[in-house]
């Protein structure tokens, strides 16, 4: 496919995306297009970006070849973009770095963010503290229970925690609390969003700081392989690290980019978090996108064993990407995943976030159907410290 | 002329002001909510605004989001609300009703389908918080087409000259956020309110409504010194969560009639 030019100044992938908000927030998102547009084109926002990355995150993260465990599935050879190497654990904070500088550049002290598992409400909280600004940060009183640690990092770090008791208490709750704090104190406050989703212009410029993670990749399979990947695989929760892996390689002939939904109980369970699998175009939380939703256009509860990716919508490029036939999706169930996450302890000695773990999972599926000498690249996008009270509590231990 | 131009215009020779209160339709449950309808009118309405419920209403406080969930426990969704909007008009043929929601539930239903269920309802307008003209010019075409009047909302931070483009795209009237904050809010700054309100009306060839906050009789003679409307929303829901459901509708009908006399005064 040839690279496109997209969203259109109106934030629109094709029928996706948009600005779907209360008046209120136009002028604030509008403020935010000006000043996006001028640190884009602005070399010393570029500059300042790349070094934090470099000196505060430790890019670039390596690319792993998973010798071990791709020899015991038997066929293709599985390579890991470390992520989870990143300063606080996962890909996150390179959006947060993004967004701090911009809300600097805008004279914004207080920054808020909602959070799912908590990594992005680390990452928004770490930004703050290095960069001296106020952080409220929003999440589900279900999150807050199911990844207890990373609500005690984000306290260490000087931010505030709010419960969020709504709806279904966890991450889309959170983002609907996180859009009304906005809609009251939008003078003040700089939105930093976790994610490729919500109105334009987050789901680009998103995409724009974690792109990061494609261009490093296609640069180090070169230099490792003097190739690239025969496909690129990544987990979709709003679709944040997968849209960053696969932006760079969107022009590349031959590499399959392939995203990993939340299948939960299972798809025909109906317990999942799977709207590009299983949903139907909608609006929500400021586009349009992919949604789960029933008849009557309300938003459906969704289960993931990852708080991460238990989320009913997902950001408006992938939608586009998977109608224009240039990206697949997915989905691996709760177990699956769970039995990739183990193995990836015991094999690599690597322990991966959850969310990570459903792309590790549809690799460990496909790459025994392929031949030895096929590549696949898989997005580590976190560690999985912030889940092992989850993992023994499934497993019947209290730690 | 549509209701609501015909309800603006009386009042304005009889020197009032329009009254607005807004229930979430299926809240305490479905079968209350044309009983309820009738008590806003007994008590002294001239549009109902009718919350359509919502999973995630983004825009509302903690009490209108109760009420959407005590809705959605009975399942309501737009079909049901328009049915109520009908049976209404079995009844009221002269109170303009509004729709207040969010986009999705209308993009569940479909555009064409939704208007054309709506103009046979008898709904008079509609106003969707997550459809800013940017993203409905379709949207508000084909309601225009229906008969159906299109409510853009107006905000504290609506710049002058977006505030002229909104008003030329306008019908019925325009809906003026009196605050920056959620639906039942409790920072109203009426010096704000009254300069702001003042430019839009200046630019506006329509009536101008204020919501958000207006919680007492007393503050909505203010708002209503300045401003065509006042829309009384989370109060009213308040009183219909702390009535026995028996008691709902009356508790309601006095309520409104109290804003109403200070309205009047
Ligand atoms: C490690 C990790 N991976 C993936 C995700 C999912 O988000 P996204 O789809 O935006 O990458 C999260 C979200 O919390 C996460 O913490």
């Amino acid at each position: 496919m040839q690279m496109y030019d997209l969203p259109d100044i109106h934030g629109h992938f094709g029928p996706y995306g948009g600005v779907y908000v209360a008046e209120t927030l136009m002028a604030a998102l509008d403020e935010l297009k000006r000043e996006y547009e001028a640190a884009r084109h602005d070399p010393d926002f570029q500059e300042e970006f790349r070094h934090e990355l470099r000196h505060y995150v430790g890019r670039p993260s390596p690319i792993y070849h998973a010798r071990r465990w791709s020899k015991l599935l038997g066929g293709a050879q599985i390579y890991l973009k470390r992520e989870d190497l990143n300063h606080t654990g996962a890909h996150k904070i390179n959006n947060t770095i993004g967004q701090a500088l911009l809300a600097r550049r805008m004279g914004k002290k207080r920054v808020i963010a909602e959070t799912g598992a908590g990594q992005h409400g680390v990452a928004s909280a770490t930004v703050a503290a290095r960069y001296g600004m106020e952080c409220v940060v929003y999440m589900g009183s279900e999150d807050i229970k199911r990844q207890s640690p990373n609500v005690y990092r984000m306290k260490l770090l000087g931010a505030t925690v709010v419960g969020v008791e709504s709806g279904s208490k966890t991450l889309k709750d959170a983002l609907n609390e996180a859009m009304r704090d906005w809609v009251t104190n939008v003078e003040s406050t700089f939105y930093i969003l976790g994610t490729a989703a919500g109105p334009h212009p987050y789901p680009m410029l998103v995409r724009d700081f974690q792109s990061i993670i494609g261009e490093e990749s296609k640069v180090q399979m070169a230099e490792m392989l003097g190739r690239q990947p025969d496909a690129v695989i990544a987990c979709v929760g709003g679709g944040s690290n997968a849209i960053g892996i696969f932006y760079p390689y969107i022009p590349v002939e031959g590499v399959r980019l392939i995203g990993v939904e939340a299948g939960g109980r299972g798809i025909a369970s109906g317990q999942h978090a799977a709207p590009l699998s299983a949903g139907t175009p909608g609006v929500l939380h400021g586009f349009r996108s992919y949604l789960m939703q029933d008849a009557n256009g309300q938003i459906i509860e969704t289960h993931s064993v990852s708080a991460g990716l238990d989320y009913p919508g997902v950001g408006p490029e992938h939608s586009w990407l998977k109608d224009a036939g240039r990206a697949e999706y997915v989905s691996i169930n709760d177990d699956e995943a769970l039995t990739a996450f183990h193995n990836l302890c015991r094999y690599e000695g690597i322990i991966p976030a959850l969310e990570s773990s459903h792309a590790l999972a549809h690799a460990a599926k496909i790459a025994p159907t392929m031949d030895k000498d096929k590549i696949l690249l898989v997005n580590l996008s976190g560690r999985g410290d912030k889940d092992i009270n989850t993992v023994a509590r499934l497993s019947g231990i209290e730690i | 002329m549509s209701r609501i131009a015909s309800v603006f215009a009386t009042l304005k020779t009889q020197g009032r002001k329009a009254l607005i209160p807004f229930i979430t339709a299926g809240d305490p449950a479905p079968d209350k909510t044309v009983p309820l309808m009738h008590a806003l009118v007994a008590g002294g309405a001239d549009i109902i605004e009718l919350g359509v419920p919502f999973s995630d209403p983004m825009a509302d406080g903690p009490t209108i989001q109760r009420a959407s969930e005590r809705a959605l426990k009975y399942g309501v969704g737009l079909h049901d609300v328009l049915a109520m909007v009908a049976e209404f008009r079995l009844i009221n043929t002269a109170t303009p009703v509004v729709l207040m929601g969010y986009a999705n539930p209308i993009e569940a239903m479909g555009w064409d389908r939704f208007c054309s269920e709506a103009a046979s309802a008898g709904l008079d307008g509609v106003l969707t918080v997550d459809y800013p003209p940017e993203e409905s010019a379709e949207f508000a075409a084909k309601c225009a087409a229906a008969g159906l009047d299109n409510i853009y909302l107006l905000a504290p931070t609506t710049p002058d000259a977006r505030i002229e483009a909104i008003t030329r795209l306008a019908h019925g009237f325009v809906y003026y956020v009196s605050l920056k904050g959620v639906t039942g809010a409790a920072n109203l700054d009426l010096a704000e309110v009254a300069a702001k309100v003042g430019a839009i009306r200046a630019r506006a060839g329509l009536p101008v409504g204020v919501g958000f906050g207006i919680r007492d009789g007393e503050t909505a003679r203010l708002v209503a010194n300045v401003a065509d409307a006042v829309v009384i929303g989370s109060r009213i829901v308040q009183e219909i969560e702390n009535s026995s459901p028996d008691k709902a509708a009356e508790n309601v009908q006095n309520f409104v009639a109290g804003v109403r006399a200070a309205l009047d005064k």
